[in-house]
């Protein structure tokens, strides 16, 4: 009779389940989170023309804060470089052209964004070129992970209500290029 | 008595004028061994799972340098590697500051150790154990009891024939 019973008890009684066990699935839950969090991010690719533009600030390399918060209102081309690209170079005489063309309009500014770069190198592309444009070092490459860009040269042209208007992955061929696509978001 | 002090002012001013270059001079710049030893805990993003010291590319050539000049510049390691992840961010550095995410650098492979340990443990002590289902218990036992009886029948057929 008491064997019956204990048999009873054991056959109802709940599963056990242990602290450790919980532990262990939820460690291994978040773990699968994380991962799928990493992924989702790398696979997410460049932003897409249309979409908002990242928000940044740019301190250049003369001292001078460039938000773009308060950049609303002007047609931004935000250009990533590096000293050590050499595809950069192509495009550097280029771009300073351009902006000498729109610099007297007032409602273009151009800001060049040094990635993973070092000062000194960075300081003689820029006299080398004759480069006349804002530009300064992307910091914690925290302006370049917003962007998510994929490497050097990239460049983000953003209309005056701060969306993302064109994006050119590599270096412009043609001066005549680059006001096209300018020109193109400020027509917009 | 002025003129004294004079005399002495001029020569601690020549002092350092001749002597001050001279310690510049011996200064000697940083030997690559000494680069590298701090390039090494280093990544550029660039060339991703490439130590810094290893890389051959432009970028990470110029990193080395900048390590060199900040090291004859008296710059302590730790300072350097402050200044790299503050300028390149974190992920530069082959130990990742202990703030924020960070942390699961440090936290989840010897958490992961632990639990696989644990599970290891675990599934060996249940293994061992004899089951508390009673049913299978039931089952087991009766399992035995058949296989006991087969064997004994055997023994005695063997014994019969020899």
């Amino acid at each position: 009779m008491t064997e019956d019973n204990s048999i009873l008890e054991n056959q109802e009684g709940k599963p056990k389940i242990s602290f450790g066990r919980i532990l262990a699935w939820v460690f291994v839950l978040a773990l699968l989170g994380v991962v799928y969090i990493q992924l989702a991010k790398s696979q997410q690719g460049t932003i897409e023309i249309g979409a908002m533009a990242p928000e940044f600030t740019l301190t250049s390399f003369e001292g001078e804060t460039f938000d773009s918060e308060q950049l609303k209102g002007k047609v931004v081309l935000l250009n990533f470089w590096a000293s050590w690209c050499k595809p950069c170079e192509l495009e550097a005489a280029d771009l300073e052209a351009a902006w000498k063309f729109y610099e007297p309009r007032g409602d273009v500014i151009f800001l060049g964004v040094d990635w993973t770069d070092t000062t000194n190198e960075a300081n003689e592309y820029l006299e080398k070129f004759s480069i006349t444009y804002p530009n300064g070092p992307d910091l914690g490459t925290r302006i370049s992970q917003s962007y998510r860009t994929t490497g050097v040269p990239e460049t983000y042209i953003i209309d005056k209500e701060g969306v993302l208007g064109r994006v050119k992955i590599g270096p412009f061929q043609t001066y005549q290029e680059i006001i096209s696509m300018v020109d193109d978001v400020l027509n917009q | 008595m002025n003129k004294k002090y004079w005399i002495l002012g001029l020569i601690i001013i020549l002092t350092l004028v001749v002597v001050t270059p001279a310690i510049a001079q011996n200064n000697t710049p940083p030997t690559d061994d000494e680069v590298n030893s701090l390039a090494k805990n280093m990544y550029c993003p660039v060339c991703e799972n490439i130590p810094l010291d290893v890389c051959g590319t432009a970028a990470c050539a110029q990193w080395r340098q900048q390590i060199s000049d900040m090291l004859g510049d008296g710059f302590s390691d730790q300072e350097i590697y402050d200044f790299f992840a503050l300028q390149y961010g974190d992920r530069v550095l082959a130990q990742p500051p202990r703030t924020g995410l960070n942390w699961l650098v440090y936290i989840v492979p010897p958490a992961a150790i632990l639990i696989f340990a644990f599970v290891v443990f675990s599934y060996m002590k249940n293994k061992q154990k004899p089951t508390t289902d009673p049913m299978v218990a039931e089952a087991v036992e009766e399992q035995k009891e058949d296989e006991d009886d087969y064997q004994s029948q055997l023994e005695n057929e063997l014994k019969k024939r020899l």
